[in-house]
């Protein structure tokens, strides 16, 4: 089976890998690159379990061909935080007890900073319906909720 | 035999506060490996071909030209398993039957369902195994099919089973039937109870089957070797319960099995089954290379456990002034394919939050052409709940009475001796309807279209087998061996507290893990609310021969009697008053001592556990209705619940709030959709909605602690209770908005508008 040469930055990484032209982006960071944070929910862009960011843009990695990573920048779960450090959000998640099973976790963590970057001051309506593509099942995402209004304020510095 | 502990009141320094949890860092980094995650070198990819069908006969099956497919290694079907005769055992809350369990894994006479496993193969790659599939040649003779559990009982209706007789029935049937069985609870005389009442109220009910869940699709990985040994990394609520059914299944010893559990990403009772766990050890027994399985989320809706729909008729008779004389149940459950619903525990837990001289439930087990269901947090309870608690608030209205004060009225206390066997001990019923009337929720002023709904909930809750083990590490840390699964509720850290409480050391010197089958004696799988409840009682079993060994070894250390050394804030101490004096020793002296003075100290539990606590919960539910499309917004909710005593508050209240949420999709929104083909129409999260974040409020937790007496920490379980109430408070509540009762879920905006539209006079 033809396979494709494709350049990409992966969580700030030169990375460069051989794809399969079905071959969703989500498996490549899975499958070829090992990044295996970017967990599969539904494979149909309905669960949010696979986002990462494209050029600072929120995707379902489910929905992404590995091919349109050409020369484009990915941000995953495992690029967050910076060495020892973890990101506001993924702190806040821990100290508000926001997680259960954790396998929506990756997703939500990326689409919540994709949120609190173009809008950090959000009201909780507007946390909820950003998220509204991310499901958790364990939750009832009130913690959630919690978390990532209780970073906006952090990241404000209110 | 069994353990049993006894609650003691003490000053508690790690018990209910809010750590963190273990799993907590590895979960926001992404590094937890869940079941998808684990891979071995020259491993295969399984893929499995499902029944298009909803009932047929299998006349052959020809797989030469998969197996000729370059990059194929290995196809299985029937004839690579053996047949296995009628054998129950227990799983979760279910019971299984080899016989069944062996024909769901892989269809043998009859697909019995759309998504019916028929074969599978393993490749070197997926596209390669997918190709493999088409190329699988199944010669079906399409039976007619039955969808519907009331259409399913008719004695005309498509027959799933020649030869399933219905049991509990005399005398013996003599025509076979889809009704696998009828089971009765009765306690007094119901008739002579209708006859005191002043008020009956009869009505019926009907629920959909919904889907757990879990956003994790089923994933493992087995690698089975040439002198027959299996390893296998499964996401599984139970990996003891797993190796034994592989093991029987496969016809191997249980010794050559080693089951790892991965991280789980859900499971609330549908990872209590296996499904291509024994498929990928025959795929990598016939390769002789590891074969990874992943279910896509097609596959997890066509083939895993939802759990039933049902018919419930209600009957309910009460006096003038609130007493209920009379309940009366008929529940009939779809089990899906094989026998085996949860129409049993459903059936115990209709009536049982109240205190009833009159009962009568009966219940119907019957099969139909869909997936054989699977446990879902609080097995039936809240399809039989949706009824009766739907009948006591029409009674409440009726009678004039506040939905509170009549379940008041009536509730169960201890010392209630219910119909299904137990006398009550203490609970919390009554605590947490007075906690609900006390909340500021329930005297919120509504709005136009706004109503307030009330329901209330019961779960047994469970303990069984469980093992723990505890070392004392060189350092004078401690390492927590643990064999229940922690489901996601944050089970790890709870156990891990309690240990740290019994040892009087920090939590952070705690740290749990759950071992693999090798690692300890068998343990239950983690169902029925057990998890915290028995594996904390092993802990806390483990943590106390460890401190006996602690304080023997110090008496010798010391040259004092043993019972000089007492055992305190992480030190072993002389005992206050004793003529034996010494300088106390603590954890990290004696384990820095251990090994020169009789080897190395760690504490075990192999118990069953007794003596579950009852739970109950209550549950306050605000909506609003919008005429224009049907839709129901929860506009408030409130879950009060007694669980003991919460260990980690924080993780008690993600319980609440979650199976709250789980219940509320239940209700509005949640269902599986067949066509008239028997084929699921809804197979993804698109079509089968599930709660998202901008559905829902906050939801408000009250935690009330009325300890349970047989737990050395008075912890009763917590995560099943709260999905009991929400369809029937739901329900209640946009009664109190529209006057509408529906009798029907999921109350999803199109019935909801139909009904509105029909109220009217529209229709």
């Amino acid at each position: 089976m033809a396979r494709h040469q494709v350049t990409a930055t992966v969580n700030g990484d030169a990375v460069e890998f051989l794809c399969e032209t079905g071959e969703t982006l989500l498996e490549v960071l899975r499958d070829e690159l090992n990044l295996t944070g970017t967990k599969e929910g539904c494979g149909t862009g309905d669960c949010g379990a696979c986002s990462v960011t494209v050029d600072g843009r929120l995707v379902c990695s489910c929905l992404v061909l590995g091919v349109e990573a050409e020369g484009r920048s990915i941000e995953t779960i495992e690029g967050m935080a910076v060495g020892a450090d973890l990101h506001v959000l993924q702190r806040k998640f821990l100290e508000h007890d926001a997680l259960q099973c954790g396998i929506c976790m990756s997703g939500i963590l990326i689409a919540s900073r994709s949120l609190l970057e173009r809008n950090p001051d959000p009201t909780e309506s507007e946390v909820r319906f950003w998220l509204a593509g991310n499901l958790c099942r364990c939750t009832g995402y009130h913690k959630i909720v919690e978390a990532v209004l209780d970073a906006a304020r952090e990241m404000r510095g209110a | 035999m069994s353990t049993m502990i006894k609650y003691e009141e003490k000053e508690l320094k790690v018990v209910g506060t809010r750590p963190r949890r273990p799993d907590g860092v590895d979960k926001v980094t992404g590094r937890a490996r869940y079941g998808a995650d684990y891979k071995l070198p020259g491993q295969l990819i399984g893929k499995v071909l499902r029944s298009p069908h909803a009932h047929a006969r299998i006349k052959s099956i020809d797989t030469s030209e998969a197996e000729a497919l370059p990059g194929v290694k290995a196809v299985v079907t029937r004839d690579d398993f053996p047949d296995l005769a009628v054998e129950y055992a227990a799983a979760g809350e279910l019971t299984i039957n080899f016989h069944d369990v062996t024909r769901n894994m892989m269809a043998r006479e009859k697909v019995l369902y759309d998504g019916h496993p028929v074969a599978a193969v393993a490749a070197t790659c997926e596209s390669i195994a997918r190709a493999a599939l088409k190329l699988i040649k199944v010669e079906y003779e399409v039976l007619p099919h039955v969808i519907d559990v009331v259409a399913a009982m008719q004695p005309d209706a498509p027959l799933l089973h020649e030869e399933q007789y219905t049991e509990g029935v005399k005398p013996r049937p003599e025509k076979p039937s889809n009704i696998a069985k009828r089971l009765e609870f009765k306690l007094g005389d119901v008739e002579a109870g209708f006859l005191l009442a002043d008020v009956i109220i009869e009505r019926e009910f009907n629920t959909k089957p919904v889907h757990q869940g879990y956003i994790e699709p089923q994933a493992c990985l087995a690698s089975y070797t040439e002198d027959g040994q299996a390893e296998l990394w499964t996401s599984t609520q139970g990996h003891f319960v797993f190796r034994a059914q592989c093991a029987k299944l496969l016809q191997m010893d249980i010794s050559k099995i080693r089951v790892t559990p991965t991280e789980i990403g859900g499971g609330f009772g549908g990872k209590n089954n296996i499904y291509n766990e024994p498929l990928a050890i025959a795929l990598s027994r016939k390769s002789h290379r590891p074969v990874k399985m992943v279910m896509t989320r097609e596959e997890v809706f066509r083939a895993t456990g939802p759990t039933s729909g049902g018919n419930v008729k209600v009957k309910l008779g009460a006096t003038k002034d609130g007493k209920i004389t009379a309940a009366q149940a008929e529940l009939s459950f779809q089990a899906g394919a094989y026998p085996g619903s949860s129409v049993s525990p459903a059936s115990m837990c209709a009536f049982t939050r109240y205190d009833l001289q009159n009962v009568l439930v009966v219940g119907f087990d019957v099969t139909c052409n869909r997936p054989k269901v699977a446990a879902y947090r609080a097995p039936g309870a809240p399809i039989a709940v949706f009824g009766v608690e739907s009948v006591i608030d029409e009674m409440a209205k009726k009678l004039g009475l506040d939905p509170i004060a009549f379940r008041l009225k009536n509730a169960a206390r201890a010392g209630t001796q219910t119909y299904y066997g137990v006398k009550f001990g203490p609970i919390g019923y009554v605590e947490t309807l007075e906690a609900a009337r006390a909340h500021p929720h329930y005297s919120v002023p509504l709005g136009p279209n706004q109503g307030r709904g009330i329901a209330t909930g019961f779960w047994f809750n469970i303990g069984n087998e469980t093992s723990a083990t505890l070392n004392i590490n060189e350092d004078g840390t401690v390492t927590l061996m643990l064999g229940t699964i922690d489901v996601a509720g944050g089970s790890r850290a709870a156990m891990a507290m309690m240990v740290a409480e019994e040892l009087g050391i920090a939590f952070d010197r705690v740290r749990p893990h759950i071992g693999d089958t090798s690692s300890l004696g068998f343990n239950f799988i983690t169902a029925g609310s057990r998890g915290t409840f028995s594996s904390g009682m092993a802990s806390v079993v483990a943590a106390r021969e460890a401190i006996a060994k602690l304080r023997a070894r110090v008496a010798r250390i010391r040259e004092v009697p043993l019972e000089a050394v007492v055992w305190q804030d992480g030190q072993a101490r002389p005992a206050e008053a004793s003529p034996h004096q010494f300088v106390p020793m603590s954890l990290a002296d004696i384990a820095k001592v251990a090994g020169k003075t009789g080897g190395t100290i760690a504490g075990h539990a192999e118990i069953n556990a007794q003596g579950a606590g009852p739970g109950f919960g209550t549950h306050i539910v605000d909506v609003e209705v919008d005429r224009q499309t049907g839709a129901i917004k929860i506009l408030r909710y409130t879950v009060v619940q007694d669980v003991g005593r919460a260990i980690h508050p924080a993780y008690v209240e993600g319980q609440l709030q979650g199976g709250a949420v789980q219940g509320i999709g239940w209700a509005l929104n949640e269902e599986y959709v067949y066509g008239a083909d028997g084929i699921l129409a809804n197979p993804g999260f698109l079509d089968y909605r599930i709660p998202v974040a901008s559905d829902l409020p906050f939801i408000d937790t009250v935690i009330v602690e009325v300890p349970n007496p047989n737990h050395p920490y008075g912890v009763r379980g917590c995560g099943e209770v709260p999905i009991i109430a929400p369809l029937a408070a739901i329900a209640n509540a946009v009664e109190n908005a529209t006057g509408i009762r529906f009798c029907e879920l999921p109350m999803s905006p199109p019935r909801v508008l139909h009904a509105m539209d029909k109220a009217a006079g529209k229709e």
